[in-house]
């Protein structure tokens, strides 16, 4: 049925909702003035200069993205034989287990990230690398085997079958069969938490200190505190560092054809 | 056995960075504060009886659930529209159009609410057109209050109510709603009478889903309050990291756990027997 004017109307209200916050930011952040005002008094490059040439944004920017790819790294390598052994193998306990491993999303990541606090702080492991990068898994690690177990259970049975009677071992068939077929899955799952990691704010602002912060927790304190369009240019480059990783999954995958399969 | 041997790494990484932690944050919550504010072990319910004997913690209760049930109503008024706007559109527009609607999921919440900060501060857009327009001279004040709040925590529930609405409406048989149209209905009638109650529990589940996000948030209620607008989860903030009373923290965030629990609890029971009718 064709739409009405009035649910046109309200479908415009809401898209207008949804996106001017991020077309807002990608304006301001080319803004030549002093404050986060619109229209901006004129445009230039001057905020995207003094992002650069600010030390401690860009280390925040350095620590952020090594801590997501470490963080990717480790939600694949546990990730993935968890999501091979639900996927394909039958053993006791299984449909507990996959529920356990995806338990951490239902928690509200400010309790999850006051209990880590409350862990990690005594071990005199807040605000440090093993530390955050423990905190960021509890997120990444259950994206990355819900993902991996529908990619995995989308590859026929039969090839591995098959294999086995070619005589390779089981091993050698989950290795040398299932997991290049399943690779699709293993890419948009890394690209995933990466991006998990790389935004993650609210349990990152319990873990970091002056030692180690990260890009996310600088830009919720810099937005705190002052209103000028530095913030917005530190905004963009987060958005542009999604969008890259998006962009370049869909290239090498097809995004919404690997994630959109479950 | 080979099956448990393979997830054993991701339990293991999940025991000592979700399950401890949250076992302690249980045991911390029994703990007590001595006058010094210093942390004692204990095994008490003082604590809880401090929080909830308090009038600030109700205050902050009401303020959290009405904030995020406004918000999660506002939300879900509006990604119904859209959502019925994706489902009419031709087939090649409506892939673009529901990536549109949960992109803000790619944006982190931090760099929408600076975009908020240019929309709606006292020079920023809407503002600019207000005293441009001679509406008004003096600045309308939608941010740093709970307006801002307002606005933010509906801007950032809409794409999971969209997420759920369109998973929930695409099994909806669009040919009731055109039979409804043959046989003389109007285009409002057509709405309120068929399509309403046909969405009526997809609807249920995005207000579900917007309300538990929205009594948790945290990042929106901070930043677009300006530090004015307090809710359970900038106190539990507060409480752990400015005032260092964890034991308090922790036991207000057990009685947060509690109350979505039971909220959980409760629309599994309401929408059973919903199903069961």
């Amino acid at each position: 049925m064709k739409p009405g004017w009035f649910l046109r109307f309200a479908a415009i209200c809401g898209y207008a909702l949804l996106l001017a916050p991020a077309v807002l930011v990608f304006v301001i952040s080319f803004s030549a003035g002093d404050f986060l005002n619109f229209p901006p008094p004129g445009f230039s490059l001057r905020w995207y200069a003094a992002l650069i040439d600010n030390g401690q944004l860009m280390t925040a920017l350095r620590n952020s993205a090594l801590l997501a790819l470490a963080v990717a790294s480790i939600a694949l390598v546990v990730g993935m034989p968890a999501a091979y052994a639900i996927a394909r193998l039958e053993f006791p306990g299984r449909g507990a287990l996959a529920g356990f491993l995806v338990a951490p999303l239902l928690l509200p990541t400010l309790v999850l990230g006051l209990a880590l606090l409350l862990a990690l702080q005594p071990a005199r492991l807040a605000a440090t690398w093993p530390g955050l990068m423990l905190a960021h898994a509890m997120v990444a690690v259950p994206f990355a085997v819900r993902i991996m177990t529908t990619a995995f259970g989308g590859v026929p049975k039969d090839l591995e079958e098959a294999a086995w009677t070619l005589g390779a071992t089981r091993f050698q068939a989950a290795l040398r069969v299932t997991l290049p077929l399943a690779a699709p899955g293993a890419i948009a799952a890394g690209a995933l938490c990466f991006l998990v990691s790389f935004d993650e704010t609210v349990i990152s602002l319990f873990l970091v200190g002056p030692r180690l912060s990260t890009l996310p927790v600088e830009m919720f304190r810099y937005a705190e505190s002052r209103t000028d369009p530095l913030v917005a240019a530190l905004a963009m480059t987060l958005i542009g560092v999604a969008l890259a990783v998006v962009l370049l999954v869909e290239r090498l995958v097809g995004f919404t054809r690997a994630v959109g399969r479950n | 056995m080979i099956g448990l041997l393979l997830c054993l790494p991701a339990a293991l990484i999940l025991a000592a960075g979700f399950v401890w932690p949250v076992l302690l944050l249980g045991r911390i919550s029994f703990n007590r504060t001595n006058d010094m504010g210093a942390m004692e072990q204990a095994w008490t319910l003082e604590t809880y009886a401090r929080i909830v004997t308090d009038d600030f913690t109700w205050d902050l209760a009401l303020n959290t659930i009405t904030l995020s049930a406004g918000a999660a109503a506002a939300a879900v008024a509006l990604a119904l529209p859209v959502t019925l706007l994706i489902r009419s559109a031709p087939p090649r527009w409506r892939g673009l159009l529901a990536l549109m609607a949960v992109a803000p999921l790619l944006v982190s919440g931090t760099a929408r609410v600076v975009g908020w900060m240019a929309i709606l501060g006292d020079q920023g857009m809407i503002n600019a057109v207000l005293t441009g327009l001679g509406i008004t001279s003096d600045p309308v004040r939608l941010i740093n209050n709970l307006t801002g709040v307002r606005i933010g925590l509906t801007e950032s529930l809409m794409p999971y109510c969209c997420l759920v609405l369109i998973a929930g409406m695409s099994r909806l048989d669009s040919r009731l709603e055109e039979a409804a149209a043959t046989l003389g209905a109007t285009r409002s009638r057509t709405f309120l009478r068929v399509t309403l109650p046909l969405a009526a529990p997809a609807l249920a589940a995005a207000f579900a889903l917007a309300f538990v996000l929205g009594v948790s948030a945290f990042i929106t209620p901070r930043l677009m309050g300006g530090g004015r607008v307090f809710v359970v989860a900038t106190e539990i903030f507060d409480l752990a990291l400015e005032t260092v009373d964890w034991p308090a923290a922790s036991a207000l965030a057990m009685l947060l756990l509690g109350t979505l629990i039971v909220a959980m609890v409760l629309r599994g029971v309401l929408s059973g027997r919903g199903a069961a009718r």
